[in-house]
């Protein structure tokens, strides 16, 4: 039987230099997860340019519509690329970690638990590295 | 058993869901961002290209369904990492509601915007 208890402040920050690498791990999680919701709303409010360009068949042709202009004058911006190799790291550390989350509620691997958490900073440190080039292709400083 | 340090119900229908919407984002958030930043890149799209891409049935159907479940595995996670820092009684009830309403907003803002990619609006 399960039982009931009050387990206060779940996470106490001020314990810090305390954390395990399971507490970081979670974290970690939680601190991409509200980035990327975040992030998710200020995607669709850009995207949103869209509803200005629909329909002007002439402008959509010549590239002149208000979402072309609009997304290619953000990709112009050298701090814009920055920001999306920093998006770049947190999904892909938020995508591996998730993995690694699913496999610990299924219960395989536990032992290895803290060992997968350090693999998944280390890819997403490789992968965001690798990346750079592609997202800085055509910006100048 | 070790003490469970999560506000969700193991077992419970939000625990499930955002597992469920986790499997899939994993995959979706993957291909998305392989195909707007390697395949196709950021600078060049264009609404032309994005028009091409959501004509296609198959692509339109997977972006609103990861909008959906993006928003919903996203402020479902807000709103227990919320519950975890001790949120409860009327403030709970309260941030609960603002975060469905602004979930709705979103999704019905970003199917809007979906459906003005494709030419149907």
């Amino acid at each position: 039987m399960s039982q009931s208890y009050n387990r206060g402040l779940i996470e106490d920050f001020g314990r810090w230099k305390e954390f395990s690498a399971g507490m970081w791990a979670w974290i970690f999680h939680k601190f991409t997860g509200w980035i990327l919701i975040g992030y998710l709303f200020t995607h669709i409010a850009v995207l949103s340019t869209s509803i200005g360009a629909a329909g002007n068949e002439a402008a959509i042709a010549n590239e002149t519509d208000v979402y072309t202009t609009t997304l290619g004058g953000l990709e112009g911006l050298f701090l814009i690329r920055l920001l999306e190799v920093g998006l770049l790291a947190v999904a892909v550390f938020h995508i591996l970690n998730g993995l690694r989350l699913l496999m610990v509620d299924l219960g395989i691997g536990l032992e290895a638990q803290d060992k997968s958490f350090y693999a998944s900073l280390v890819l997403t440190g490789a992968i965001t590295v690798a990346s750079v080039p592609t997202f800085l292709t055509g910006v100048g400083i | 058993m070790a003490e469970r340090y999560s506000s969700f119900t193991p077992g419970g229908t939000g625990w499930f869901l955002q597992r469920v919407t986790a499997a899939f984002l994993v995959v979706v958030l993957a291909f998305h961002f392989f195909l707007l930043h390697f395949v196709n890149h950021a600078y060049e799209i264009t609404f032309l290209g994005t028009q091409a891409r959501m004509e296609n049935i198959g692509y339109f159907l997977t972006m609103v369904l990861f909008l959906i479940t993006a928003t919903f595995h996203g402020v479902n996670g807000v709103y227990n990492a919320l519950v975890n820092q001790g949120l409860e009684g009327t403030q709970k009830k309260v941030v609960l509601a603002v975060l469905v309403i602004a979930s709705l907003a979103l999704v019905a803002q970003g199917t809007y915007v979906a459906l003005t990619m494709r030419g149907m609006i």
